[in-house]
């Protein structure tokens, strides 16, 4: 077995069970907590699909700050330990059944599928998409902070005015 | 200017091994560090050492509570840096990488100063609205 797909099979393990952690653990926090190291494995599967820039955004996005808002949901909630019912309580059934189906047309996809390899060398997507980020695509790039200029100015003005 | 976004081959040295090194290092650390204790120290518990350290004071209240809404502007603000970083971590790499097309350099670097600093003006929205205010 090569690191390669030792890497893989340890990240899938990983993977699935912090996933599996994540809908049964009856403390939402630590549900939460599960679902960072679930990202974390699969930020690992975007490296070994060389996929640099995903797995980089992966952990800043995912993460970072989805993460964050999850926790901060949770904490902003009433309530989040009395009486709760376990996660899996209602609607397994159909949400099974629904999992199960999904997994059964990926496994048919992955099987019949024809899949090409490429016989291009990798490329390196960061500086790719960084070079065309700072030349060609500069205009995008800098719309890009505008957005998150008018983004951070709507939460404050949205969120400010609860906080007094 | 077709030639500037045209994919550049991956550096084949380019190595995650360090990496997955340092992460279970990382784990293997914390783990051993938490077990050495199990395995030396007395251990003799008694209701009133279970008990959650309150600096001394006796336990008041249920340990989870909600907290107050004005921290979700602390997380708001994080996410905007966030996202921010992510557009910088390309933009470094191209640095990192020597990869500025020749007579472009400055050009890139006003680039970014602008990028930057519309976000240093959010910065100073968020500032002078008092969300970084401690209160």
């Amino acid at each position: 077995m090569s690191a390669h797909q030792l890497a893989f099979l340890v990240l899938g393990v990983l993977i699935l069970v912090s996933a599996l952690m994540v809908v049964t653990v009856r403390n939402l926090v630590h549900a939460a907590l599960f679902l960072i190291l679930c990202f974390a494995g699969v930020a690992g599967l975007y490296v070994l699909l060389q996929a640099e820039f995903l797995a980089v955004a992966q952990v800043l996005i995912y993460i970072g700050a989805i993460t964050v808002l999850i926790l901060f949901g949770i904490m902003l909630t009433r309530k989040i330990t009395g009486g709760a019912q376990p996660p899996l309580a209602s609607h397994w059934k159909a949400a099974g059944a629904g999992a199960g189906a999904f997994l059964l047309l990926l496994l048919y996809v992955a099987m019949t599928g024809q899949w090409q390899v490429s016989d291009q060398p990798p490329m390196d997507s960061t500086t790719t998409l960084g070079l065309a980020l700072v030349t060609r695509y500069v205009l995008p790039f800098e719309l890009a902070s505008v957005v998150l200029l008018a983004a951070l100015v709507g939460a404050v003005l949205l969120a400010r005015d609860e906080t007094r | 200017m077709p030639t500037l976004t045209t994919p550049i081959p991956a550096n084949p040295a380019a190595d995650w091994l360090p990496v997955a090194v340092f992460l279970v290092t990382a784990v293997l650390f914390a783990a051993v560090l938490l077990w050495i204790p199990r395995l030396i120290a007395p251990r003799h518990p008694t209701p009133d050492k279970a008990r959650p350290y309150e600096c001394g004071e006796r336990v008041s209240g249920e340990f989870w509570q909600q907290i107050h809404i004005g921290y979700y502007l602390f997380a708001l603000v994080f996410i905007i840096f966030d996202v921010e970083v992510v557009f910088l971590w390309p933009y470094v790499r191209v640095l990192g990488g020597r990869l500025i097309p020749q007579g472009l350099g400055l050009f890139v670097f006003f680039d970014l100063l602008l990028f930057v600093g519309i976000l240093v003006v959010a910065l100073v929205y968020a500032w002078r609205k008092g969300v970084l205010r401690w209160e």
